[in-house]
This record gives C-alpha cells, sequence and structure tokens, in this order.
C-alpha cells in the first residue's frame, strides 16, 4: 500500500464517469485505469479511443458506459482523430462559434494501438504540438485480439504470437521504451503510472490535463488473463512490477526528471515474475538476464532523476 | 431502459449510429457472471475506502452506517477487494445454487 | 455577380473554400493535389482565411483528423489523389457510416504500380463502395462552383454525409481558365452555417464509433445506404438554388445531341469537351451522334440517365480506370448491370483509354466510333472492354 494516508480514497470524487456494466474480464486493472483516469478528469472533457479492450467492452451499439463525450474511428488513428477534436475546436472557439470552457482532449489507446500501429500519428500529434493528453493503457499485448505479442510485450513473455517453444523463450526482443520516445519529442509533460498507485495515478492526470501542449501517461495495467495470474491478483502484481523495478513510477516535466514512487531497496524481478503463467517457462539464465537488464535501467533512471 | 440490438429496425438507429443517452450499457447486468461474492466483517472494517478505490466494476458502495458493500447488480466476484482489504475484514463467499 | 479572373483552377477551388468560411483544412501533399493546399496554407498565414491548417503526417492521419474536426462540428475540408486515397482507405469508408459531413476534393491520378503522377480515374472508382456522395467537375468554373455545393450539401442536416469532388489532376488543376468568381454575400445565401446533426460537447455527451455486433450490423448499412439514396433531393435542391443565384444549372446527368442520337458518347471529367468536339464532328458527318456526361456517381442518377439515353441504340462508354479480369471497365459494368432491367437495352462498347494521363484526341474518339459501328454492322460479339491504343 502506498505511504498516503489510508484514508485517501475518501477524498476522490464519487462520480464515475465511466459507468458500471462493462464487460471487461473479471479483475481487469486496465479497467480500473480508465475508471481512475475518468475520474481524474471529470466531465469538460472529449474523449478519443483507439479500438481495443476498453474500446470493445465499453461501446457496443447500442449501449455505452461512456458518460462524458467520447468517440472511436479506427485502431492506429487515435492521435490524428484527437488531434482533430482539439483542431475543430480551437478554431471554433477562435471564430466566436463555441464558448471556451478549457475542455481537456484525451485520446487513449492500448499499447498495440499507442506503440505500434499508432506510433506514427503519435509522433505527428506530439510533433505539431496539439494540447491534448495521450494515455496509453499497457497490459503488455494485443489482448483483445487474443493475446498477441506487441512491442511493449517484456522479454521472455509468453503470447500465441511469441510462443514458449523448443526454439524459441517467448517474446524475443525487450520491451519498447515509449517513455523515452515520448520525452524524444519534447513535449512538455510524460509519465508512468499503474492503477496499483490509484492517488499516484489520478495527481499525474491532473497535472497533465494542466498542461498546455501534448502530454503523455503511459499505465501500466495488469490483465489476469493474458498476464495467467488470478483476478484478484491484479493490484498485488501490478504493485510488484512498481517495487521490482520492472516499471517505475516517474514523471518528466520538460526534460527533469522526478521518480514519484521511490523503491529503496528493488525486490528481485523473479518475485514478479513467478507468480505469473506468461513467465513460467523462463530458466534461471533468462531470469537473470531480465534482472540485469531492470536493474542497469532503474539506476539509469534515478541517474537521470538526480541531474 | 434502451432496448438490446436485437429489437432494433433500422429506422431506431440514431444518425451515424451515435449513441446519445450516456452510459446506459448501465442495464447489463455484470453481476450474473460471478460465482463468488465478497462479505464484509463490520466489526473489523474501518471505512477506509481501499475496496472502493480499487473495484474496476465500480461495484461498491457505501452503507448507510458508512460501511461498503458490493452492488450485486455488477459485482463480478473477481476478489480484488477481498486481497486489498487493509483489515482482511472481505470473505468471498460461493454463490449458492 | 462577382468577379471573372484567369487563373490557376486549383487556386480557384482553394479561394473557393477560403469563401466558405472552412474552420479545419487537415492535409498531406501530394502531387497533383499539392497547389490547393499550398494556396489554402498561404491563405492561413496571411490571415485571409480564419482556420487551423493543420499538416498531418500521413493521409490516413488527414482523414482521421478530419473526422475528428467534423465531430466537433467544425467545417472540415481536405484534398489527396491517388496513392493518398488509397492510404486513407480504412477510414474513407469510416467516415460516411459516422456521418461525417467532410467535403474532400480528389485531384484524379492514377494508382501505382508502376507509380504514375498522372490522370485518370483508378483512384475514385477504387472507392466505388465508400459511401461517400460522389461527383465529377469539368472545368475551372464547374470546380469553382462546386465547392459552395459541396459544403452545403454535405453538412446539410438531412444529408450529414461526406462529399467527394473529383476534379481531373493537372488536366484540370493545374491549367489556368478564366473563372468567375462568387461575391460573399451570394456565398452567405447560398451556404448557411455548420449546425451539426451530432457534436462532441461535454455539456450533451454522446458516443461516436460504437462497435457492431452482428444483430445490428445490418440495420446500420440499411440507414446509411438510404441516407446516401436521400441525399439526391438535397443535391438537386442545392444545384437548382446555385443556378438562381449564379445562372449556372448542373444536372446530374449532362446531355450533347442527344435529340435523334443512334449512337452516344458515355464519358465523365474533363475529356468530356473533347468527346463533344468529335460529337460535333460526327455529327457535320451527318452521323446520328450526341454524347452523355455522367456528373453525379453517386448516388446514381437512375431516373435521369434512363431519360438521357432513351432511344439510344448504341453506347460508347469511355472508361478510364481498369478492371483486372473483370468484366468491364468499372464505368461500363456500371451502365451494363442498370440497362440490363431496362427495354431495348442499347449495345455497348467499353473503350479504357486515357490511362496515367495518356492523350485521347477527337482522332481518337472518332476512331472508337469507327471501330463500334464495324463491330455492330458485323454482328461481331462485343468484347467486354477493349484498352483503346496499346502498342503491341
Amino acid at each position: 500500500m502506498e505511504r498516503f494516508n489510508v484514508y485517501a480514497s475518501r477524498l476522490i470524487t464519487k462520480k464515475e464517469y465511466f459507468s458500471p456494466g462493462h464487460r471487461a474480464c473479471q479483475g481487469c486493472a486496465e479497467a480500473l485505469a480508465v475508471r481512475l483516469v475518468a475520474k481524474a478528469l471529470g466531465q469538460n472533457v472529449i474523449v478519443s479511443s483507439a479500438t481495443g479492450c476498453m474500446e470493445i467492452v465499453s461501446s457496443p451499439l447500442p449501449f455505452t458506459n461512456w458518460r462524458v463525450p467520447w468517440i472511436h474511428v479506427a485502431f492506429e488513428n487515435t492521435s490524428a482523430v484527437a488531434s482533430g477534436v482539439e483542431g475543430g475546436t480551437k478554431a471554433l472557439i477562435r471564430k466566436g462559434k463555441l464558448p471556451d470552457k478549457g475542455t481537456v482532449f484525451l485520446g487513449m489507446g492500448g499499447d498495440g494501438a499507442t506503440t505500434d500501429i499508432g506510433l506514427q500519428s503519435l509522433s505527428g500529434a506530439f510533433e505539431r504540438g496539439h494540447n491534448f493528453l495521450y494515455v496509453c493503457y499497457d497490459n503488455e499485448a494485443y489482448m483483445n485480439t487474443g493475446i498477441q505479442r506487441s512491442s511493449s510485450t517484456p522479454f521472455g513473455a509468453a503470447t500465441t504470437t511469441s510462443p514458449a517453444g523448443k526454439l524459441k523463450p517467448g517474446q524475443v526482443t525487450w520491451k519498447k521504451n515509449m517513455g523515452e520516445i515520448a520525452v524524444a519529442h519534447n513535449i512538455p509533460y510524460v509519465a508512468t503510472a499503474c492503477s496499483s498507485y490509484p492517488f499516484d495515478l489520478i495527481e499525474k492526470v491532473k497535472k497533465a490535463a494542466r498542461i498546455h501542449g501534448p502530454a503523455y501517461i503511459h499505465i501500466l495495467s495488469v490483465c489476469p488473463t493474458g498476464w495467467r495470474v488470478p483476478p484478484n491478483k491484479a493490484i498485488w502484481i501490478g504493485r510488484l512490477a512498481v517495487e521490482t523495478g520492472v516499471f517505475p513510477l516517474y514523471e518528466v516535466e520538460n526534460g527533469k526528471y522526478r521518480i514519484t514512487v521511490d523503491v529503496p531497496e528493488l525486490k528481485p524481478v523473479l518475485d514478479y515474475l513467478k507468480p505469473q503463467g506468461r513467465f513460467r517457462h523462463l530458466t534461471p539464465e533468462l531470469v537473470d538476464q531480465i534482472q540485469e537488464r531492470v536493474t542497469r535501467e532503474y539506476n539509469q533512471l534515478k541517474a537521470k532523476a538526480t541531474l | 431502459m434502451a432496448k438490446s440490438e436485437l429489437e432494433l429496425s433500422w429506422k431506431d438507429l440514431e444518425v451515424g449510429c451515435v449513441v446519445s443517452e450516456p452510459g446506459n450499457a448501465s442495464q447489463y447486468r455484470t453481476g450474473d457472471w460471478r460465482s463468488v461474492r465478497p462479505v464484509w466483517d463490520t466489526e473489523k472494517c474501518i471505512q477506509c475506502g481501499v475496496c472502493y478505490i480499487f473495484c474496476p466494476d465500480m461495484a461498491i458502495k457505501k452503507t448507510e452506517d458508512g460501511y461498503f458493500e458490493a452492488d450485486l447488480y455488477y459485482c463480478k466476484g473477481c476478489g480484488i477487494c477481498a486481497q486489498e482489504c487493509i483489515t482482511g475484514c472481505i470473505t468471498m463467499v460461493e454463490e449458492e445454487e | 455577380m462577382g468577379e471573372r479572373v484567369g487563373i490557376e483552377v486549383s487556386l480557384a477551388a482553394a479561394e473557393a473554400v477560403k469563401m466558405a468560411n472552412v474552420d479545419v483544412v487537415a492535409a498531406y501533399p501530394i502531387t497533383p493535389q499539392t497547389h490547393i493546399v499550398e494556396h489554402l496554407s498561404e491563405l492561413v498565414a496571411d490571415g485571409e482565411l480564419d482556420a487551423e491548417f493543420i499538416p498531418v503526417e500521413s493521409e490516413h492521419s488527414a482523414m482521421s483528423v478530419c473526422c475528428g474536426s467534423s465531430a466537433v462540428g467544425a467545417r472540415t475540408f481536405t484534398c489527396t489523389s491517388s496513392q493518398g486515397l488509397a492510404l486513407m482507405n480504412e477510414i474513407v469508408f469510416i467516415a460516411p457510416a459516422m456521418r461525417l459531413p467532410i467535403v474532400m476534393i480528389l485531384a484524379n491520378r492514377s494508382l501505382s504500380g508502376p507509380l504514375s503522377i498522372w490522370n485518370d480515374h483508378t483512384d475514385v472508382m477504387s472507392v466505388r463502395d465508400c459511401g461517400w456522395i460522389q461527383f465529377f467537375t469539368e472545368n475551372g468554373q464547374e470546380a469553382f462552383d462546386h465547392v459552395m455545393f459541396s459544403f452545403r450539401v454535405a453538412e446539410d442536416p438531412a444529408v450529414s454525409l461526406p462529399i467527394m469532388m473529383n476534379m481531373d489532376g493537372f488536366v484540370l488543376t493545374h491549367v489556368i481558365e478564366p473563372i468567375e468568381f462568387w461575391d460573399q454575400e451570394t456565398v452567405k445565401q447560398y451556404l448557411p452555417d455548420f449546425e451539426p446533426v451530432n457534436r462532441l460537447h461535454p455539456d450533451n455527451p454522446v458516443t461516436m464509433g460504437a462497435f457492431g455486433l452482428l444483430g445490428i450490423f445490418t440495420e446500420a448499412k440499411m440507414a446509411q445506404d438510404q441516407a446516401l439514396l436521400n441525399s439526391k433531393a438535397v443535391i438537386l435542391e442545392a444545384w437548382k438554388d446555385m443556378g438562381d443565384l449564379v445562372g449556372r444549372y448542373y444536372k446530374p446527368v449532362e446531355t450533347y445531341h442527344v435529340e435523334g442520337a443512334e449512337t452516344v458518347f458515355l464519358s465523365m471529367g474533363s475529356v468530356g469537351e473533347t468527346v463533344s468536339l468529335a460529337v460535333d464532328q460526327l455529327r457535320a458527318q451527318g452521323k446520328p451522334v450526341g454524347q452523355v456526361k455522367l456528373r453525379l456517381w453517386r448516388p446514381f442518377p437512375f431516373e435521369e440517365f434512363r431519360e438521357a439515353v432513351r432511344g439510344v441504340k448504341q453506347m460508347i462508354v469511355i472508361d478510364r480506370a481498369i478492371t483486372y479480369g473483370g468484366v468491364g471497365g468499372p464505368v461500363a459494368s456500371e451502365i451494363r448491370s442498370f440497362l440490363y432491367l431496362e427495354e431495348n437495352m442499347p449495345t455497348i462498347t467499353n473503350f479504357l483509354c486515357g490511362l496515367a494521363g495518356r492523350d485521347v484526341t477527337v482522332e481518337d474518339y472518332m476512331a472508337m466510333f469507327e471501330k463500334t459501328e464495324q463491330m455492330v454492322k458485323g454482328k461481331v460479339r462485343q468484347e467486354d472492354y477493349i484498352i483503346y491504343g496499346v502498342r503491341e
């Protein structure tokens, strides 16, 4: 549990902008993340969504779980659609056709929609400097289509298109570092978050919403179905990702790094990998490789944060 | 109560298949999915709200006395609340029948 | 009346978009559309047009940005050609399903491969089924007039569909023609402000783009098809009102010398003017020849077309696109299909010509007429299509 006042939950708004009755799996920490982001942003938002788990579970015609304006067009163009929503609203306000209400423009997509097929439109939107917030819900594979690998799938994870077999140990490449890619675009705000740390997540979303210009938040979203953990352990596993340094929680404001959830003594990565069915084939050698990399990257991050 | 898609004629659809009733999916009873459900021991509950904040289905609500209970219409029985409860006052019990 | 100017047609089209007071322009450069977009960006940079000019990183994003901006109620414009249209293909099918009234000028250009920047209709014919309102312009004046028409029809609440205006690349976009501009007062009378049927706004939250289960998809498509068919009434009224205001009346099917014609050419787009010259020459020779110019492509103008070809015995259909291994060029196969159910269906010969900008002259059209006569006289079974002028 975060070192926050245990009663902090009572300070969060009770309103639900993402309604219950959605069709996400039991224990879906991504749905929880969507819920928390929606609470952080409130009513004054326009959401552009990619195709993916969250889109499918929340918008089966003629129903919707969204209590805020929401648009889905296709898979890889969320950032472009959000750019149009932002640009169109900006033009209408400037020409006196709409009052300026300071509406937040949110783009949301999964890891596949962001780091793979949607990377181009995201990069374009960053470069053009649109005033929008992009949230990537990273469950580390193409979960909605049945757990296929993406460039966000971690090394060694088994998916249907990177299965663990006699020759291959699951995913053979390392997770694409979307946070660094976003920072390289020189946008004013980049952060990582996890639904296991709800208050850290909410604070970051609120901060990002106040930024003028592009902001990016990458949320680790535990998927019990795809990661092969029991549904009730979704929050627990997310916490372990942070406590082992696999997914550090940090923010970058105008190039300045700050680790927001400090972990003075990292737990061994095996604590995180062992409970997950997608890693059960890992040999000690592979775990060592992962440990070496996690430790190295965490130290690099710490070094940046002390600059 | 909105109609299910199988009851709609093509003329019932809104222009562009827009859905203009916000959150109307909340009529869907996801509670039918579960096989276990959470039960609170109010002796141990400290009313912190951790269970409430971690529920992915918005299926935990406050009782009149300030304790918490599952909204059985939506609760899918995932057990996150029981796992995360600080005092361990939530137990998952089997649904009968 | 506005002033009459000698101006490159691309620039005139851009000026028309400016006069229509567009709110968002999102486009990616591709020959031969670039002059339109370049001029629009100049107008924005000089403050002559108050719009968000969004220079996107691909055509797929161009159409996506247009979807987003149209969804919040902004008057939205883009243009592309050929490969750009192919790249945005996915979204081109989605926009009309979401009933977003985007206006797009398509500067017709050949689809690769091999790579070609020159004009034909392979790009527009590749999206026949996309669900947009589609029509063709033949000359500069038509291009200017039809920008206003496009916004008016697309944004009409009874329509709310995206509209594709076709201009032949280079052949029309890059030529200098005398064009009579409208004055701003006339534009104001003709083109009301955009009031969207649905708008993304926090005060009235709607969901756009919900996914369709099998139980509802067919109904959604029926609704979309009906919307396209019903747009015809608004299209006809928009043309009538334009005629009343500026004196030029346009029709879904234009005819030239069809009175007493036994043989009729069917053309679309800028080749029409050359075909007319061939018709003049053939008429001078005493041949009963006429021409039908198909302006409105979708929704297909069934009644007007039937009327135009009444009594015709031979039809020479000019296709500027190729359908490999199929039953004819795209236009011919549609015409044959439509006329199949009519009494006294004419014989139809189909020539695929002018591919990737290859010049088709008056003499060529007269040769096509000769060939048709031979086939009909000799009772030779027509080939489904002839690729005209290919060097053996």
